[in-house]
């Protein structure tokens, strides 16, 4: 591989996500030697595109155009519902992490791109909030999280995403 | 595209990340059943030719997700699908 990423660098990042995953109530997948696989794909791809898209999807290395595969991207909280595990299967649900449970193999939820850039244009045609409504509603796109203000928050307090993966929600 | 040399069990053509888990453990499947493969690391790849490959991957799987395993030019199978994988190179 071309991208060389050091062991201390991987450990060190491996540590944060763990730590960040569990405060959040998420949990990173306990099998240690593929996690720092694809860790080590993470720093390669921060390395090639200076965001850490995600290491099992092909980045376009336009951060526009990969803002939805950014990790933790917008498809990890509906497939741990359904499969137990992200797409990477880097976080996974408590009863895997515990061992109960084995995920099972998660088919690609990303939409292809032509639908990707309808779905972009959707959302940018949101015009202002609803009547009564004093301030606009923006939710996180990773985790669903809601508030209402003039502007989304730096960052997602409860993923820690940043403010340009919330959306118009009303 | 590099080449696995092994059993020939037909042209297995596995299409994949550098960074990927999965694509690792594809590959390593293969290795490890000893069938001759190519395979080629898509994210590697720059200008005209990604363009070229990437189109390839896109005719065998529309959502250009990986791994994508060709074999014959005929049967595609889909991310880490360990046993169809064993089934379709017949070992």
């Amino acid at each position: 591989m071309s991208d060389e990423v050091n062991d201390g660098e991987i450990d060190g990042f491996v540590r944060d996500l763990a730590r960040e995953a569990e405060a959040g109530g998420y949990h990173t997948n306990p099998d240690r030697e593929f996690t720092r696989s694809l860790v080590r794909g993470l720093l390669a791809n921060r390395e090639r595109y200076g965001y850490i898209s995600c290491p099992c999807r092909l980045a376009s290395g336009n951060r526009e155009d990969d803002l939805d595969i950014i990790c933790p991207c917008d498809y990890r909280d509906p497939d741990l519902a359904d499969y137990g595990a992200c797409y990477c299967a880097l976080y996974v649900t408590a009863d895997v992490a515990a061992g109960v449970r084995t995920p099972a193999p998660v088919p690609e939820r990303r939409p292809p791109p032509g639908e990707r850039e309808r779905q972009k244009e959707e959302r940018t045609r949101a015009g202002p909030a609803p009547g009564g409504l004093k301030y606009p509603v923006w939710r996180c796109r990773v985790c669903g999280y809601l508030c209402a203000r003039d502007e989304p928050p730096e960052t997602c307090p409860i993923c820690r995403v940043s403010r340009d993966r919330f959306e118009r929600f009303m | 595209m590099q080449h696995v040399p092994g059993v020939d069990r037909g042209r297995v053509i596995l299409y994949a990340l550098s960074t990927c888990g999965w694509c690792a453990r594809t590959k390593d499947l293969l290795a490890g059943l000893g069938v001759a493969f190519s395979y080629v690391y898509v994210d590697l790849l720059a200008g005209e030719e990604r363009d070229r490959v990437v189109r390839e991957v896109e005719r065998w799987n529309p959502r250009l997700s990986f791994p994508t395993v060709v074999v014959d030019g005929a049967k595609v199978i889909v991310g880490f699908r360990e046993q169809e994988i064993r089934e379709v190179v017949g070992v």
